[in-house]
């Protein structure tokens, strides 16, 4: 199959609340960006558009559909959304430009998840009639699968601790993050519990923002002259809903996309993983079998600003950025969606 | 224990989530205008059309809209429907007009209500004006219009609607 | 150049006003066996699952895929998510398709639904949403005056939307699984029922349907291996513009215009009306059967209408191209689902396994799906020929 080539990315930054902005006038500066790193003046310019989004994150049906105000789509343009995290609108470009109906595809997401309360909201997304009654919130559950890893000698606090204490010292080498400082193991593990075991600082925080990324074929990224990095390998499973039926100390469902997507084929050098709760960091790492030469969430991850929707894509960006800086040969971006790690997509990036 | 029970086919879930929407930059610039009874387009920087109620953006180039403009609240009806049905939420009884219409110096239309009119007189072209609330009650809302009423004026062209000057039509037409 | 891929399996439930003997997953499920059972398959042959709904806040419950997994047996395997708003349908066809097309996958299922009885859309359509003026009338209140746009400038008479209200539900009758049976319906009657948004009437508009319509897309090899015959995708095309912008022509949309010419293209189609057999087209307000017969090039601008009283688009007066043999939206309407519905029964036809509303000797269909403020558009092109 044709290799795929990221050649752009952007984000904005993730800010706690966007404030006045609309959603059109959040993406906009994000694409403005990535059409110049390649040249471009707008959507009109490549053969395909996917986005991902949630209508419950703004709180209105068809939310989405603002954003094609971005685009500049007249005249009419070939464009299709995922309510996903737009970590899927990438894959869904992938197939279009493997079928050889484009040769370039835009990708990006948005939430504006400030206007509601996230955890709640979520709790919506659960089996309608026997859990979300129950408006069971999503850090709830992530702290059932942390005290199931305490308990069972999987992980330890401290190790924990040491997930949050990494991602706020690497975010501070990245201008777009949000949470970032000096914390130490320690200072983590001497913080009150918010939901137990869990601490305010082992939950991500809530961030408004969008992300975009541009891809094509190796072809077109060499007319366009750009660097770019390419896309080995990229596949996403999802398993159970049923909590109970799950070995929630594990990921099954990443285990088995990394293994098709790839990921042990050679060493990773980089990986970005898509986990909102410090615990399910460790989960991850375990299940996409990386070791200590792995760099792991250099950006500071999701820990250190999660843009609802388009976290997913945005880890892939981050890898992009480290390959196409010369940091990096091969690296790893997962993306989740789902309560305690349902649903994952797992990506191979690797230098061109 | 009883063994036969009415088979449930439903429960009632209420779902109640609370949202603090926000109109936006451009909306708002908009919204803080009509408390003050003034009308606030946005010009496109490149393909100039006006866009009113401004949504900071011009769908069409997608680009960014700054440049605000004043606009009279004479209008024209681009097309219309009677809603003879009610609406969930919607405190307006049926029936009622709602139109299509599009200020004098805007090149896209916005829905709004009808009233003062014969129902049955109501055609595409036709001339309008707001009839706003009482000032007092003036909020950051379109509601402060309370609906559009005819005009004594000649109809426009179809051709011609969404291209009138600021002046309106019969500015037009005197020049 | 894509792979081939072929519709090889067809599911569907009874569209009805309420199905409260199943759950969501239950719905789903009940499609998707349908559709299965249809190909001749079990669910360990399905590689992947994609899902389309209208908006989550129709049911109210969010990415419905991460609860549907398991009625959907997608444990372990992949699962996406489309959502291109009443196109939606047809959009997850299209997404469907090309896990097929690019290579990537053997045999994937997908699947569209709605329940409207566990919801009410005209809630969700016309939510409140504050600084805005409290007039969102439903999708009727947004399309009436486009309608009324349409009549005035193609002066065409009164009673065209009337027939083609008659017409699909006369087709819908001879669909058991359509919502609406109304074998007995008449001019008269359609005319008499109540204005719901002037110049739309009542009988002139979808009804309100629980329902889920499945399908099973598989490549060349597998195709060929099929029990029954596939119908085999010639063309796939989506195009989308701003639901609002300065001069944009809304009553014959050029995203529509532009979808059309590229799936005509890709199908070798250069004259619709002489090259398809029959068309399933998204028609929820009856004046859209001539709007969309000269949006799709069925006629010129102006005369969609003259093809409709001339009763070229009906099964019962043998039309040369019929529309909407299965009854259409006006005959059955699970928002989410209908646009795939068009598309399976398009793929029915020129499977020539469409029963009694079969159009006779069926070799090339059209699938139409639209959504929005018309403004997101799907579509594809089947045939009972690779090529």
């Amino acid at each position: 199959m044709r290799d795929i080539a990221i050649v752009a990315y952007h984000q904005s930054r993730a800010v706690a609340d966007a404030g006045a902005c609309n959603e059109v006038e959040m993406i906009m500066p994000v694409l403005n960006e990535v059409y110049g790193q390649v040249g471009i003046n707008n959507a009109q310019d490549v053969d395909f558009v996917c986005s991902g989004s949630c209508d419950y994150m703004q709180g209105a049906a068809f939310a989405f559909v603002a954003g094609v105000d971005a685009l500049g789509a007249v005249p009419p343009i070939k464009e299709s959304h995922v309510e996903m995290d737009a970590a899927w609108a990438l894959y869904e470009s992938i197939l279009k430009i493997r079928m050889g109906s484009a040769e370039s595809a835009l990708i990006y997401g948005f939430g504006k998840s400030s206007p509601g309360e996230l955890p709640i909201v979520l709790s919506q997304q659960l089996d309608p009639y026997y859990l979300a009654p129950q408006w069971i919130d999503t850090v709830s559950l992530a702290a059932m699968q942390a005290r199931l890893l305490l308990e069972q000698g999987v992980i330890t606090e401290r190790d924990m601790a040491a997930v949050v204490s990494r991602s706020r010292r690497n975010a501070r080498q990245n201008p777009n993050a949000q949470l970032a400082g000096d914390i130490s193991v320690d200072d983590v593990l001497a913080e009150e519990t918010y939901l137990s075991p869990l601490r305010r600082v082992d939950c991500c925080p809530v961030s408004d923002g969008a992300a975009a990324m541009i891809i094509c074929t190796e072809d077109k990224a060499r007319e366009w002259g750009v660097p770019y990095a390419l896309i080995r390998g990229i596949d996403h499973r999802i398993e159970t809903h049923h909590i109970g039926m799950r070995d929630l100390t594990d990921s099954a469902s990443t285990r088995l996309a990394a293994e098709r997507a790839g990921v042990g084929d050679g060493p990773v050098d980089v990986a970005e993983l898509y986990a909102p709760f410090s615990h399910q960091e460790l989960i991850l790492a375990r299940a996409l079998g990386l070791g200590e030469q792995t760099d792991i969430n250099p950006s500071g991850g999701v820990l250190a600003g999660n843009l609802m929707m388009a976290s997913g894509l945005a880890r892939v960006g981050e890898v992009f950025n480290r390959i196409v800086a010369g940091e990096a040969q091969r690296g790893v971006a997962h993306a989740t969606s789902g309560p305690c790690l349902q649903h994952n997509l797992v990506t191979v990036v690797e230098k061109a | 224990m009883a063994d036969q029970q009415d088979t449930i086919t439903g429960i009632d879930v209420p779902v109640y989530l609370k949202y603090n929407f926000t109109a936006g930059a451009g909306p708002a610039r908009f919204l803080s205008q009509v408390k003050n009874g003034k009308l606030t387009g946005q010009r496109c920087p490149r393909c100039q059309q006006v866009y009113i109620p401004p949504r900071g953006s011009c769908a069409a180039c997608g680009v960014a809209t700054e440049e605000e403009l004043v606009l009279p609240d004479k209008a024209t009806v681009q097309s219309f429907t009677i809603v003879s049905i009610p609406i969930p939420n919607n405190p307006i009884k049926p029936p009622y007009i709602i139109a299509n219409l599009v200020l004098d110096g805007a090149n896209i239309s916005f829905i709004h209500l009808m009233s003062e009119c014969v129902n049955e007189d109501v055609r595409i072209g036709q001339r309008v004006q707001a009839v706003w609330k009482p000032e007092e009650e003036w909020d950051y809302s379109m509601d402060n219009i309370r609906y559009f009423k005819p005009l004594d004026e000649p109809d426009v062209p179809v051709a011609q609607i969404g291209k009138l000057p600021v002046s309106g039509w019969e500015g037009m037409s005197d020049a | 150049m894509a792979n081939l891929a072929a519709v090889v399996g067809i599911g569907q439930t009874k569209y009805t006003t309420k199905r409260d003997d199943v759950s969501i997953a239950g719905l789903v499920r009940e499609a998707a066996q349908n559709a299965l059972d249809d190909a001749g398959i079990g669910w360990d042959d399905i590689d992947a699952v994609i899902l389309g709904k209208a908006p989550d806040m129709f049911e109210g419950v969010i990415m419905p895929e991460i609860y549907l997994t398991d009625a959907l047996g997608c444990n372990g395997k992949p699962m996406l998510r489309v959502h291109t708003a009443g196109s939606v349908g047809g959009s997850t066809a299209l997404v469907a398709a090309s896990h097929v097309q690019s290579g990537a996958f053997n045999r994937v299922l997908t699947v569209a639904f709605e329940k409207q009885s566990e919801s009410n859309a005209m809630w969700a359509l016309s939510n409140p949403q504050p600084f805005s003026t409290h007039l969102n009338a439903g999708a009727g209140g947004y399309f009436a005056p486009i309608i009324r746009e349409y009549m005035r400038r193609s002066n065409a008479p009164d009673d065209v939307g009337i027939k083609v209200a008659v017409k699909d539900r006369l087709h819908g009758a001879r669909n058991p699984l359509a919502h609406l049976q109304r074998p007995d319906i008449t001019m008269e009657e359609v005319k008499e029922s109540f204005m719901l948004w002037d110049p739309i009437r009542f009988l002139e508009s979808c009804p309100s349907s629980d329902g889920a319509c499945a399908m099973v897309i598989a490549n060349e090899e597998l195709a060929e291996q099929s029990a029954k015959p596939p119908a085999w995708i010639r063309g796939v095309a989506m195009r989308s513009e701003p639901t609002m912008y300065a001069g944009r022509e809304e009553v014959n949309p050029q995203a529509g215009k532009d979808c059309a010419a590229d799936v005509y293209a890709q199908a070798g189609i250069t004259d619709p009306r002489r090259d398809l057999d029959c068309a399933e087209v998204y028609v929820p307000f009856s004046w859209y059967e001539p709007m969309w017969l000269e949006n799709l090039g069925f006629a010129p601008e102006g005369e969609g209408w003259k093809l409709t009283m001339e009763g070229a688009t009906s099964l019962d007066e043998g039309g040369d191209i019929p529309w909407n043999p299965s009854g259409g939206v006006l005959s059955s309407n699970p928002i989410g689902a209908s646009g795939m519905i068009r598309f399976a029964e398009a793929a029915r036809q020129v499977r020539g396994d469409a029963g009694d509303h079969q159009v006779e000797g069926a070799r090339l269909a059209l699938g139409h799906a639209y959504g929005g403020g018309a403004q997101f558009f799907a579509m594809w092109v089947v045939g009972a020929d690779k090529a």
